[in-house]
């Protein structure tokens, strides 16, 4: 397709290399050098989506990252697609693929238009009002109407292909911005010997001096002198970053940018990430981030072909693409006089410059009525015609009543506004600088700084070219000494053609048409309007923040960029109070969105997060296991027979380890070494046992306090000599566990002489149960008496097994005879399976996580974090035993003594036993003392665990029930979404009560 | 992210590091003989005062020390860090060398 408004001439592309491109599946051609939004403009294009709320036809407003409307999705295929990308800031390369969004079920022609006619139902704050009743239809009936209705881009559906890196840097200097003030601040900073890093979030350096053809600078033009100055700063070793945004500051001079590596390119090479997140600490920031030009809120002013004034000069200067053929320019300064004159001299014609201050004076506005420009003084645009693009601008003079005469209609194709300018403050803001409201600027400013850092030029509130060149030398020279000392500039950089710039206008435009019948749009992208904004302080708003949350102004992906200041502006005049005590919105990063994947990195897929594999995994692999989550382990679940399920599967496993020899891995448990010689004095205070009496090769099932009284932790523990102790933890706590023994000896017992060691990675553990279980390890055990008086339940001795160093201890958590052989690890796998050879003349059968819960549940045998919750202690959970109550002092010890903990009717442990055997209750279901009940029922415990025992042949459940204890042999009542359930209160214990099979 | 001075190791960034607490919360000695409202405020009751505030951290990700820090909860900055077992700052003599 032709470019109709390609200039003849000018522009940085390169018109040699022909890139093309579809937008909404109409081919397009642009340069090298284009952005998506100059080759559409150059094209005629205009009409680039439907506004959020209203779903007004919309097109570009700005030529940079602060663009509210020309939201486009771009990319060819689902794993490569990117939504709710701002047009101005997509590179073009040959065979980009772009469609608009929020349109139904075309951009010409869209259903949701409707809304913009019954916009009279739809005020600010209108879902706080209109969607409350009845209560059930928000889930069902009004959020997915307005979630299908409202909404920007679609998330792409397919995984994202590309990959992306981080990279941690240090830098003396950053410098964040390579406009004028950047260049000259990172030139300063280079003079100095250090390290200098300059990023920039455009494809080339020089900020606005890309789209200034008039000012030189030291005698060259702009763009010769950018050219020069990037060459200078690469000679001295500046890092410069291009296509890179400084999107968040943090504390201590971290900051985040965001380096787009090969969105640029139509075949990126495959080694290259498509981003880099770097995470950049700097000794000193110099912050020269320019300014964001701000819209005039008049009637209508949202139509496609209004652009902001200075937008259209870079477009026309850089991009060589005309926003119109007659153009109107509508401003409240100077600056849009720059755009008059450099519209001009491409040739396009200007019908007339209306600015409303009553009398604009100056160079530039002499130099615009010298070219013959008509200019309109006290003269504002108070409505424009055009459905799909702007046709007519209405021009009124101000009656200086807050009113305004008949308009005189006057024909255009593109209306350019300028409101003044905002200094972009977001990362000052960010690092948590004290802003200040500057009357003569009528604009925020950076005040006090709270980090290392200093604003320059556009951002600090400095305009005129020369003054920008030598606040940025500056702010540079100041950050290379490290000094919040500004030095008066050392360096002055000549300027010529250009001209200072000073007005602006905050707030609504005034008209005289019936304020309830207009729309002026304050924030363009959430459709927010001068009138919602009235309305708010009307209905009591005062503050900004109350403002902008009812009325969400601000609050869209551009966070305001260009609406924010205009808001406070109609705020300020509603309830007649200065802008400073009205307020400003609180700056959050990220400056611009950035992706999902370059915060990922590389963290995804294999490498999302470590992976703990036992040693038997490969083997659990082969027979076909299913593999549980427990933290970063993969735990065989069950070991599953060719058609078995879960359920017979686990059944057959529990029922051949009680009747014959089970093996399980138990390497994930977690393992702490206790040496020296106050190892027991230590193990007294953190254990609420007695440890001073244990013998050598014994063992104790230990229980953990916190001091609040609670329980912690628990676990088996082994003396292997006077001055060591083999912990034992469960499997989640261990790393809390060691943390907590570490916190204890470092600063409450400084004095005990102890040594604490995570073994949980050396030691493997396969844990051989069952009756048959000394007859399975017999011959590979050396040198030891297994017998039941030499190696009693509860011991521990060192040894070798199959022919490697092993501490062997007898516990048991299924209640039957049980050894568990702790091997090192890098035998574990080989122990594992010469264990499981010589089982096979008993049959034995490997089981998983499942059977071993079934199993501890039939014996009582509590998991901490299962039957616990934080809130149980000891006695609750039916470990009063194992209080050593003549100690004394151990963690806990005073927290238990406090009379709550003693109370009858805490919760308890105790067996449930459904009258229904084969009834299994659900984990976490709530339990009520009498069937009939009102709703909020009176909740006297809850289910912990509950399965189908194998052994018993019916469900059991543990339960922490509400003076259980006192409790056993009532029927109590689990209701349920369909019925209630009635259970027997038993002991907790519903296997070999007296334990006898311990000691086969 | 906060750089934090380790006492041991020096400045290290805040990821190597975890938060452990008020300071100076000492486990009392012969807690048989305070009464249970002693107990209690001991055990739940936490100054949260806006200002200076004593903070135990550990360098959970590098020696594994816990030590102690002077943080200012307005600003979110580290004032000073001793090692655990030193006396209590001043803190009063610390907020006036910050003003100054």
């Amino acid at each position: 397709m032709s470019a109709p408004f390609r200039l003849a001439t000018g522009g940085r592309i390169d018109r040699s290399k022909p890139l093309r491109f579809t937008f909404d599946g109409a081919a397009y051609t642009g340069f090298e050098g284009d952005t998506l939004a100059s080759a559409l403009i150059a094209g005629g294009v205009h009409l680039m989506g439907r506004s959020f709320k209203y779903h007004r036809p919309r097109g570009f407003l700005t030529a940079g990252p602060d663009e509210p409307n020309a939201l486009v999705g771009v990319g060819a295929s689902q794993d490569r697609y990117t939504p709710n990308l701002r047009a101005p800031v997509v590179e073009l390369h040959d065979g980009l693929v772009a469609e608009s969004q929020n349109r139904w079920p075309s951009l010409r022609f869209d259903a949701g238009a409707v809304n913009d006619l019954f916009s009279r139902f739809l005020p600010a704050g209108f879902y706080y009002k209109t969607f409350m009743w009845p209560k059930s239809f928000w889930k069902t009936v009004y959020e997915p109407k307005i979630r299908s209705m409202a909404g920007l881009g679609k998330a792409p559906t397919a995984p994202d292909a590309d990959r992306y890196t981080q990279v941690y840097a240090h830098v003396d200097v950053l410098v964040v911005g390579a406009g004028p003030a950047g260049l000259a601040a990172a030139l300063a900073a280079a003079e100095s010997g250090r390290r200098v890093m300059l990023a920039d979030e455009q494809p080339e350096v020089g900020g606005s001096l890309l789209h200034d053809v008039t000012a030189t600078i030291e005698g060259r033009p702009a763009a010769a002198w950018v050219a020069e100055t990037l060459a200078a700063l690469e000679a001295k070793g500046v890092q410069v970053l291009t296509r890179t945004t400084a999107f968040g500051y943090y504390p201590h001079n971290m900051l985040g940018l965001l380096e787009r590596v090969t969105d640029h390119y139509a075949n990126p090479d495959p080694k290259l990430p498509r981003e880099r997140l770097w995470q950049v600490r700097a000794g000193e920031v110099v912050l020269a981030t320019g300014a964001i030009e701000r819209p005039l809120v008049f009637p209508e002013n949202d139509r496609p072909g209004i652009l902001l004034a200075d937008a259209a000069r870079a477009y026309a200067n850089r991009w060589a693409a005309s926003v119109g053929k007659r153009v109107v320019i509508a401003t409240a300064c100077d600056s849009a006089y720059r755009t008059a004159l450099d519209l001009k001299a491409h040739g396009i014609d200007v019908a007339v410059v209306a600015d409303l201050r009553p009398m604009p004076i100056g160079p530039l506005v002499d130099a615009v009525r010298a070219a013959g420009i008509r200019v309109e003084a006290g003269t504002a645009v108070t409505g424009t015609r055009g459905r799909l693009r702007v046709r007519v601008a209405h021009l009124s003079r101000l009656d200086g009543r807050g009113g305004a005469h008949a308009p005189e209609p006057v024909a255009c194709d593109a209306l350019l506004m300028s409101g003044g300018w905002t200094p972009t403050v977001h990362l000052f803001s960010q690092s948590r600088g004290k802003l200040r409201f500057d009357e003569g600027l009528q604009a925020y400013v950076p005040s006090v700084s709270v980090e290392k850092e200093r604003s320059a030029g556009g951002c600090n509130g400095v305009f005129d070219l020369a003054a920008v060149l030598a606040d940025g030398y500056a702010a540079g020279e100041s950050a290379a000494r490290a000094t919040r000392v500004r030095a008066p500039a050392s360096r002055a950089f000549p300027v010529d053609g250009t001209h200072p710039v000073t007005g602006g206008h905050l707030g609504a435009v005034p008209h005289s048409r019936n304020p309830s019948a207009v729309k002026a749009f304050v924030d363009f992208q959430n459709d927010v309007t001068a009138k919602d904004l009235k309305l708010a302080t009307r209905e009591g708003l005062r503050s900004i923040e109350h403002v902008k949350r009812y009325t969400t102004t601000g609050m869209a992906t551009d966070q305001g960029k260009t609406s924010n200041m205009n808001a406070l502006g109609i705020v300020s005049e509603a309830i007649k109070a200065p802008i400073p005590q009205i307020g400003l919105t609180t700056f959050r990063a990220p400056y611009t969105p950035v992706t999902f994947g370059s915060f990922a990195g590389a963290s995804r897929g294999d490498l999302f997060d470590p992976v703990r594999k036992t040693p038997s995994h490969s083997f659990a692999v082969e027979k076909g296991a299913p593999f549980e989550n427990v933290g970063q382990w993969k735990r065989a679940w069950w070991y599953p027979r060719p058609g078995e399920d879960q359920h017979a599967a686990v059944r057959r496993e529990v029922k051949a380890m009680r009747s014959s020899v089970g093996m399980f891995d138990a390497s994930t448990l977690g393992k702490i070494e206790v040496v020296g010689p106050d190892a027991a004095a230590f193990m007294e205070m953190l254990y609420t046992n007695a440890w001073a009496k244990l013998g050598v090769g014994r063992c104790r099932y230990g229980v953990m306090l916190r001091e609040d009284g609670f329980v912690m932790d628990d676990g088996v523990i082994g003396r292997l000599a006077a001055d060591r102790f083999h912990v034992t933890t469960t499997t989640g706590g261990a790393p809390r566990v060691l943390n907590h023994m570490e916190d204890y000896l470092q600063t409450e017992f400084p004095h005990l002489a102890v040594w604490l060691t995570s073994i949980t990675e050396q030691w493997a553990v396969t844990a051989v149960q069952g009756p048959k279980a000394r007859d399975v390890i017999a011959a590979l055990v050396e040198g030891v008496d297994l017998s039941d008086a030499a190696l009693p339940h509860m011991s521990v001795v060192e040894c070798r097994v199959c022919g490697v160093p092993a501490r062997l201890f007898r516990v048991s958590f299924t209640g039957e005879l049980g050894y568990e052989i702790n091997v090192p690890a890098d035998h574990g796998a080989a122990v594992w399976q010469a264990v499981y050879e010589a089982g096979q003349a008993y049959g034995i059968t490997p089981y998983g996580t499942e059977a071993m819960h079934v199993a501890r549940a039939e014996k009582g045998y509590i998991i901490v974090g299962q039957e616990t919750d934080g809130t149980a202690g000891p006695d609750d959970v039916g470990l009063g035993w194992a209080i050593g109550k003549a100690k004394p002092d151990f963690v806990g010890k005073r927290a238990l003594a406090r009379p709550a903990m003693g109370a009858a009717d805490r919760k308890q442990l105790v067996g449930l036993l459904t009258e229904d055997p084969a009834t299994v209750l659900e984990e976490g279901a709530q339990i009520v003392a009498d069937p009939v009940f009102e709703v909020p029922a009176r909740m006297i415990g809850h289910v912990t665990s509950a399965y189908e025992s194998p052994t018993l042949d019916r469900s059991i459940a543990l339960a922490m029930v509400k003076g259980g204890r006192a409790r056993m042999g009532e029927t109590i009542y689990i209701p349920m979404p369909d019925r209630v359930i009635a259970a027997k209160v038993v002991a907790p214990v519903f296997y070999d009560q007296e334990g006898a099979r311990l000691n086969g | 992210m906060l750089i934090i001075r380790c006492p041991i190791c020096g400045d290290r960034p805040e990821l190597e590091f975890r938060y452990g607490g008020e300071g100076h919360v000492a486990r009392p000695a012969a807690t048989e003989a305070l009464d249970d409202q002693t107990v209690a405020d001991r055990l739940y009751m936490r100054t949260n005062p806006k200002g200076l505030t004593v903070e135990r951290w550990r360098h959970v990700h590098g020696c594994g020390r816990f030590f102690n820090a002077v943080r200012d909860t307005v600003s979110d900055f580290f004032v000073t860090t001793y090692k655990a077992g030193e006396p209590r700052p001043d803190l009063d003599a610390l907020k006036k060398e910050a003003v100054r």
